[in-house]
């Protein structure tokens, strides 16, 4: 008697589940809220392989067990997982073969951001795979690519082409049991980037992709997956940009680098999204991992970061340097304006011999904002003559804003050599006045001097991209001083 | 060009210029002298606009203009330039990339286009020439890591960019040696037109060699105690600020 009521139970609830699967499918968007259906919902929506449904349900069951990290110098108030909504596309969504195909409203709003997807990018040599809400829209230059053998697309298209790789490598640098947020991630990330180098290609192009936030509510979730091959090189940017919001959007990405044997790979984010108003009211969260391995000898990976926006970030690119000799930067520049709040920095783990990792750090804080540089550099055993030297220095515009430093060191190897300087400064009222006689103005001559505080890391950035960065520290910084 | 009227300005209810008048002519050279602390930089900085500085009282009018309608950046953009007594440091700016927001701040003010990089590479290149600059000097940061010497010259090379109408210098002979005081003063003579007026602030006659004033003024403690031409100079590197204070007591 009980075992058939079971069983009613098990088919009616059963059958409810999959009928609401079936309606669910024809929906461009899931019901708000986080359960192991709508994990299920996105998996099926995108087609995914068997593996990676187990993947994202594995690390669902492990985020459920979890806390949200409180450690950061950050404060927000506590997200809704449950009211969020974790997948939605675009309306109008196809494959193109030319950008005339593609949304005249996308094109605009792209344009409206200052980022030209248009055949003048493709000129200077940007192949550009723009990813609006969760699905990737369009793509050039694929053919340069594919003829070096390189492969640069949508994360849900690899997995439909490349699933050998995605299986092999996602996950491998940060693990689902990594935090919470990669948690989260790992179990509803709608789509992303990915790219492959094969053996001893030096990536003809760029690869750029632009990330935006755009449906109100819609948490994203987005995951990169760069592999270079033996002896090749890559230059990877990736911009963001969002309009301006009431609510807060949770932005929680994972990006995992594998640089092989002699390879090089280079990543540069600006990221810029809205900040929230004066009073603090809206912006992004944004809580990423980055994290990638040297994983061969010789290997070389490099972080170069803009980040002006969001109102609350929480970011650490970091890097394990398993090869002997491998070489890992870190080149930072983060500003908060008015009540926005950054701890950022980032983890060097030294596991080879003759390890190299520089860091070099500007914060730069006005209004009554809060910016933390929080690094950590650990030696391990094996690592002989590891090296690091950091540099982190803070300015400050004002005296409402904060800066701090906490660097911390764990040295495992006793002739491994670490190096920490910091300083702090003020823009002084001398230089400004020496800007405003030479006819620049109060925005102005913030926007110069600031520039020229965070000249080391802007230069450290592809060309165009730095021209756009210093435009960003600039207007990030207006009205700051008055 | 320049009519400044009974000024007094203070800092912290602390008296510095006590009633001050000086009038500035397009053409002319003006030097002004007095004894450290009497206020000469004040004066500089009242002109340039630094909002540190109380004006209690007075009028300044420039291209019949009331100055204290405008602020620091327009009344540079209409052509005044203070060489700074102590020029700051820019770091990360290179003296290229900061001339270049300046003239074309300006340029914009007048209604002008900006210069375009190739434009605006000549003029530095003829600039550079004209007041016997070292090429190397714009790339780098402002006067980041430049000796006193540099500083100073590279204050004039930005006048000579910027082509004021009205320029006030402020001790830019100290500290020079003989042959960068000849190339600073050469810049001025250069630069020196019909229609531009040059005021230096100088504790020495020997720089009066080279920039010939058509009027010396005597600054003693925030007022102008005496005015003459240039034979005035040699008088007071003879017999001293004291001669003069006795002589108008
Ligand atoms: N920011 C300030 N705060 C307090 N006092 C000031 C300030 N600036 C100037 N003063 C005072 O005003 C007076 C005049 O200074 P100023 O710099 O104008 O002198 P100066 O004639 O240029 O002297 P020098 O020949 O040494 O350059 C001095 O007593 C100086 O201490
Ligand atoms: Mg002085």
């Amino acid at each position: 008697m009980e075992n058939e009521s079971n069983k009613i139970l098990e088919e009616v609830t059963g059958s409810e589940y999959k009928y609401g699967f079936y309606t669910d499918i024809e929906m461009d968007q899931a019901p708000p809220g986080l359960t192991e259906d709508t994990i299920r919902f996105i998996s099926a929506k995108k087609n995914e392989p068997e593996f990676m449904l187990e993947f994202r349900l594995k690390a669902f069951r492990h985020w459920q067990t979890l806390k949200e990290p409180e450690w950061a110098h950050v404060k927000y108030p506590r997200i809704k997982y449950q009211e969020l909504i974790y997948y939605s596309a675009p309306l109008k969504r196809a494959k193109h073969d030319s950008l005339d195909e593609v949304d005249p409203e996308l094109l605009e709003t792209f344009e409206k951001l200052g980022i030209p997807l248009n055949e003048q990018k493709a000129l200077a040599g940007v192949a550009v795979d723009a990813v609006m809400d969760s699905v990737s829209v369009g793509s050039t230059f694929k053919k340069t690519l594919e003829e070096q053998g390189v492969i640069f697309c949508s994360f849900s298209e690899a997995l439909q082409k490349h699933p050998e790789l995605i299986k092999k490598y996602m996950g491998s640098v940060v693990p689902y049991r990594d935090n919470f947020f990669a948690a989260l991630n790992s179990a509803v990330f709608s789509d992303g980037s990915f790219a492959y180098i094969p053996k001893g290609v030096r990536c003809p192009l760029e690869l750029s992709t632009y990330f935006r936030i755009n449906a109100a509510n819609t948490g994203q979730f987005e995951r990169t997956l760069i592999v270079a091959e033996e002896g090749s090189y890559v230059s990877y940017m990736e911009g963001c940009t969002a309009p301006v919001r009431d609510e807060h959007q949770l932005h929680a990405a994972i990006v995992e680098i594998i640089a092989h044997k002699d390879a090089e790979v280079k990543y540069s984010t600006v990221q810029n999204w809205w900040p929230g108003d004066k009073e603090g009211k809206g912006g992004v969260y944004n809580f990423v991992t980055k994290r990638g391995i040297c994983e061969g000898e010789n290997a070389k990976i490099s972080w170069t970061q803009v980040e002006t926006g969001s109102a609350v970030t929480w970011k650490y690119p970091s890097l394990v340097l398993k090869g002997d000799n491998s070489t890992g930067e870190f080149y930072s520049v983060a500003v908060t304006n008015n009540k926005q709040q950054a701890d950022t920095g980032t983890k060097m783990i030294h596991l080879g011999k003759n390890t190299r990792s520089t860091i070099i750090s500007k914060g730069i804080s006005a209004g009554r904002s809060n910016n933390s540089y929080r690094g950590l550099v650990k030696t391990s055993r094996n690592a002989e003559n590891a090296r690091n030297f950091s540099q982190c220095d803070s300015l400050l515009l004002g005296d409402q804003c904060g800066a701090h430093t906490f660097p911390y060191l764990d040295v495992g190897n006793k002739s491994s050599i670490v190096e920490h300087e910091a300083t702090t400064s003020k823009i002084s009222e001398d230089q400004l006045f020496y800007c405003l006689q030479r006819g620049i103005d109060m925005e102005g001559a913030i926007g110069l001097i600031v520039n020229g505080y965070a000249k080391e890391v802007l230069s450290k950035l592809p060309m165009e991209f730095a021209v756009e960065a210093q435009k960003l520290l600039s207007i990030s910084l207006e009205g700051s001083v008055g | 060009m320049l009519s400044i009227k009974n000024l007094s300005v203070s800092i912290h209810g602390k008296p510095i210029i006590k009633g001050l008048s000086l009038d500035v002519n397009a053409g002319e050279i003006h030097a002004i002298m007095g004894p450290n602390g009497s206020g000469k930089s004040t004066l500089a900085s009242v002109i340039a606009g630094r909002e540190t500085f109380d004006v209690d009282e007075g009028e300044i009018t420039y291209m019949g203009k009331n100055l204290f309608d405008l602020p620091a950046e327009s009344r540079a953009r209409e052509g005044i330039f203070l060489g700074f007594q102590y020029p700051v440091e820019i770091p990360g700016v290179s003296i290229a990339n900061f001339m270049r927001t300046a003239i074309n701040e300006k340029r914009k003010y007048l209604g002008l286009d900006p210069l375009t990089g190739a434009e605006f590479l000549k003029l530095m290149e003829e600039r550079k020439k004209m007041v016997d600059i070292q090429s190397k000097l714009t790339n780098r940061s402002v006067n980041e890591g430049f000796s006193g010497g540099e500083k100073k010259k590279n204050e004039i090379f930005q006048m000579a960019m910027l082509e004021p109408r009205l320029a006030i210098l402020d001790e830019t002979d100290s500290g020079l040696d003989i042959d960068a005081l000849k190339v600073v003063a050469n810049g001025v003579n250069k630069l020196r037109r019909k229609d531009n007026a040059t005021v230096v602030i100088t504790h020495y006659q020997r720089l009066l060699d080279y920039i010939v004033p058509d009027f010396v003024h005597v600054l003693y403690d925030g007022r102008i105690i005496k005015s003459g031409d240039k034979s005035l100079a040699f008088e007071l590197e003879e017999k001293g600020y004291d001669w003069v204070k006795k002589e108008t007591a």
